[in-house]
């Protein structure tokens, strides 16, 4: 995608819109939120309580079963529970969590405050880069470092350079240690390993943290769980590392269909200066993208397949994203804006597609050229020359 | 030692979590647990007040009658505290009990008068409050006004048990001279008065009781004429915010020893603005409705925790300790009493009354 405003005027999705379109879609995404706000209650409460109580059990169990690992069979069934077990606490638990969408519970243990999540990012340092950062500059090339998290080129306004040859085989490694890859973005580790940063006080100590949780994470997978397990201590420790392998690449999948696909638009850094609440909606409307599914299917991925529902509404219980989007959806229609989705195959393919298109400079032999698609937004300061 | 160890490896395990997550699913009022309790038992004793039997957790330390208990119940999935007075002393059950009117507009008394069920967990605090006699006994006049019976209840349940043989009359509480003045809008609505009578019937405690109906509005500096030797006596009160200041005005001119049993005000009238302390940056600002708690604040040179400033990402959010704000988005008001354990967001909040911030 090319930012939104270096679009000519025949492929930008938002040209259309008037000044008054953008308020007007505004207002109706307030009310849809408002009318979800007034209808929170004990619901809510019950189902994300039924979450954690089924993920736990289905841990504990899992784990239980691990133990006698040597068998085959309990080796299988062990780790397909426990990687769902994972998947399910780090999408709709953790990740919601973390975003404050429980915290009007007013309960002290699910809290945005005080939850801690089976990653090796600690929740600290992941809710600075990925509620803050990503969430308020969502795809504005420079801002938002989940554009490539910093290693690839997943944008033609990315500059190209030969390191980016090889961002196919980082994007498939990344993917397989994810949440490693997640810890050392969140510590932003390639600015703070260069010289002059290194010894930065503030980065030591985020760096202790974040080593801190990798070794009681690493202790709990692959030592005590498996020294449990007796004899089948090494099976125990490959069920472990599976678990997490799949979990990581799973999240990864997911959490690359939701910016990553072809038709997500991205933004310049100076579209966002002064934007209003209303172009913040229109950012996130664009910069997103949905995957289709099943109810089990928006489950595992913690609603984010619902992602542009979420980015409009980050604090919004996830539980309630399905029930959004079709009214979103409508609003979409209503204004004639491409609302990017698709099964979560072809979401996957589209945005691996992407990664290695850019791996290669643009308009490289002429291959790379992308298929014409979205954006600029329509500015206030625009339309007033317009109409003066 | 192996106990020790069991703990560190359990620990180990259940690593991001603490082990009693785990333990809490399967048994919530286990010794070491957070402080919770079941609601096993709802009695109405009236048409809008019940009493309500709660076995608490284990690790329970007791109550000395006259003592309150907080409870933390959740209501449309929102965890709301309130005290409530135990009834009962400690009783030889185990179990604990308060008494809850269903008061106009209560969100908590109707809730758990009306619509709970046994069965329901709760979370609670441990007990406490200085309304308690000295154990060896005096004359007393206790003051009670609507609901303000209930802590009055617990100790005169402890002092004189009724059991179906009539009053009990212990030892312990011979050297107990107790005078109650027990105050009502009207006679139906007075809890617990079957009680008092019987007690009064059987000469443990000697009863006034002032209906508004009948009586007229009690007049507080007319009490020499109910209690003529209310001047040798230690007064109790415990009833709403109005009638105990008037007490206390009443006793400091009588140099009468009075201890007053204030329930604090749940809810605040949201304004504009209000006068906003951060504790522990010890700073006090005045500010306006319109105002943001976190422009506020930076003004005035407090360092506050941001981030998008918009009300997404919750990297601002404050524990209020107590206060009312409002949400400049939607105009939702929050009202937060002591030890509700709220945070608000301040970039979209503002103030709606005084506040306090614990930071």
């Amino acid at each position: 995608m090319t930012v939104i405003q270096k679009q000519a005027e025949s492929d930008n999705p938002v040209a259309h819109l008037t000044p008054e379109d953008i308020e007007a879609i505004g207002s109706e995404l307030e009310r849809i939120r408002q009318e979800i706000l007034d209808s929170r209650g004990e619901s809510d409460a019950a189902y994300i309580r039924k979450v954690i109580d089924v993920q736990r059990k289905l841990e504990l169990g899992s784990r239980a079963v691990l133990l006698f690992s040597l068998f085959p069979p309990a080796w299988f069934v062990g780790t397909a529970g426990l990687s769902l077990a994972k998947i399910l606490e780090n999408m709709e638990i953790g990740h919601n969590v973390m975003h404050g969408q429980w915290d009007w519970m007013r309960d002290p243990k699910i809290h945005s405050r005080t939850w801690e999540w089976d990653n090796a990012s600690p929740s600290e340092q992941w809710k600075h880069a990925h509620n803050e950062v990503h969430h308020t500059y969502t795809n504005v090339v420079g801002k938002d470092n989940d554009l490539g998290y910093g290693i690839m080129r997943v944008d033609e306004d990315q500059r190209w350079s030969p390191f980016f040859l090889f961002q196919p085989m980082w994007n498939f490694i990344n993917a397989c240690f994810f949440e490693y890859g997640i810890a050392a973005y969140d510590l932003q580790l390639g600015r703070n390993l260069q010289k002059k940063h290194r010894s930065n006080p503030e980065f030591r100590a985020r760096a202790k943290q974040v080593l801190r949780k990798i070794g009681r994470q690493a202790k709990k997978d692959y030592l005590i769980h498996p020294l449990l397990s007796g004899p089948s201590a090494l099976h125990t420790m490959s069920a472990n590392f599976t678990a997490n392998l799949v979990r990581n690449l799973w999240t990864h999948s997911v959490i690359m269909c939701g910016h990553f696909p072809e038709g997500v638009a991205t933004f310049e850094k100076k579209s966002i200066e002064g934007e209003t609440k209303d172009e913040w909606y229109i950012r996130q409307m664009l910069g997103s993208a949905n995957i289709d599914g099943s109810k089990l299917m928006h489950l595992m991925t913690g609603n984010l397949s619902f992602q542009i529902e979420h980015h409009l509404y980050p604090d919004l219980p996830s539980n309630r994203y399905a029930e959004i989007s079709v009214q979103v959806k409508a609003l979409f229609d209503k204004y004639d804006l491409p609302y990017v989705t698709g099964s979560l195959p072809k979401q996957v393919y589209s945005a691996w597609h992407k990664i290695v298109r850019l791996s290669l400079p643009n308009d490289f032999m002429g291959m790379t050229n992308k298929t014409p698609a979205p954006v600029a937004m329509p500015k206030r300061t625009q339309t007033a020359e317009a109409v003066a | 030692m192996l106990r020790e160890g069991l703990t560190r490896v359990a620990e180990a395990l259940a690593t991001p979590l603490v082990p009693a997550d785990y333990f809490d699913m399967f048994d919530p009022l286990r010794k070491g647990a957070d402080l919770r309790g079941r609601i096993e038992e709802i009695h109405m004793e009236t048409a809008d007040a019940a009493t309500i039997v709660i076995r608490a957790g284990a690790d329970w330390a007791g109550h000395v009658p006259g003592q309150y208990v907080r409870i933390g119940v959740d209501i449309d999935g929102v965890r709301t505290w309130r005290p409530y007075s135990l009834t009962h002393g400690p009783r030889g059950d185990g179990r604990i009990s308060v008494t809850v009117k269903a008061v106009p507009d209560g969100l908590v008394s109707n809730h758990l008068v009306r619509h709970t069920k046994p069965g329901t967990l709760v979370h609670l605090e441990q007990a406490a409050g200085d309304f308690v006699l000295p154990p060896e006994g005096g004359r007393f006049t206790f003051i009670t006004a609507g609901s303000g019976i209930t802590p009055v209840i617990g100790i005169l349940r402890n002092l004189f048990p009724v059991t179906d043989d009539g009053v009990l009359r212990l030892e312990r509480s011979d050297n107990f001279d107790i005078v109650v003045v027990h105050v009502a809008p009207s006679q139906p609505e007075s809890i617990f008065i079957d009680n008092l009578r019987s007690l009064d019937e059987a000469g443990a405690i000697r009863l006034i009781a002032r209906y508004d109906d009948q009586h007229g509005i009690l007049d507080v500096n007319a009490l020499g004429e109910l209690v003529p030797d209310l001047a040798e006596r230690t007064t109790y009160a415990c009833g709403p915010g109005g009638l105990l200041d008037a007490l206390e005005s009443f006793h400091d001119t009588k140099e009468v020893p009075l201890q007053v049993e204030k329930f604090r005000a749940t809810y605040v009238e949201p304004g504009e603005g209000g006068t906003v302390t951060f504790a522990k940056s010890g700073v006090t600002i005045d500010v306006d409705g319109a105002t943001t708690l976190m422009e506020a604040a930076e003004e005035a040179g407090v360092l506050m925790p941001s981030g998008c400033r918009m009300g997404i990402c919750f990297t601002c959010v404050l524990p209020l300790k107590e206060g009312v704000v409002r949400d400049l988005r939607n105009g939702e008001i929050t009202s937060v009493t002591e030890s509700d354990n709220v945070r608000v967001q301040t970039c979209i909040n503002a103030a709606a009354g005084a506040c306090t911030f614990d930071h």
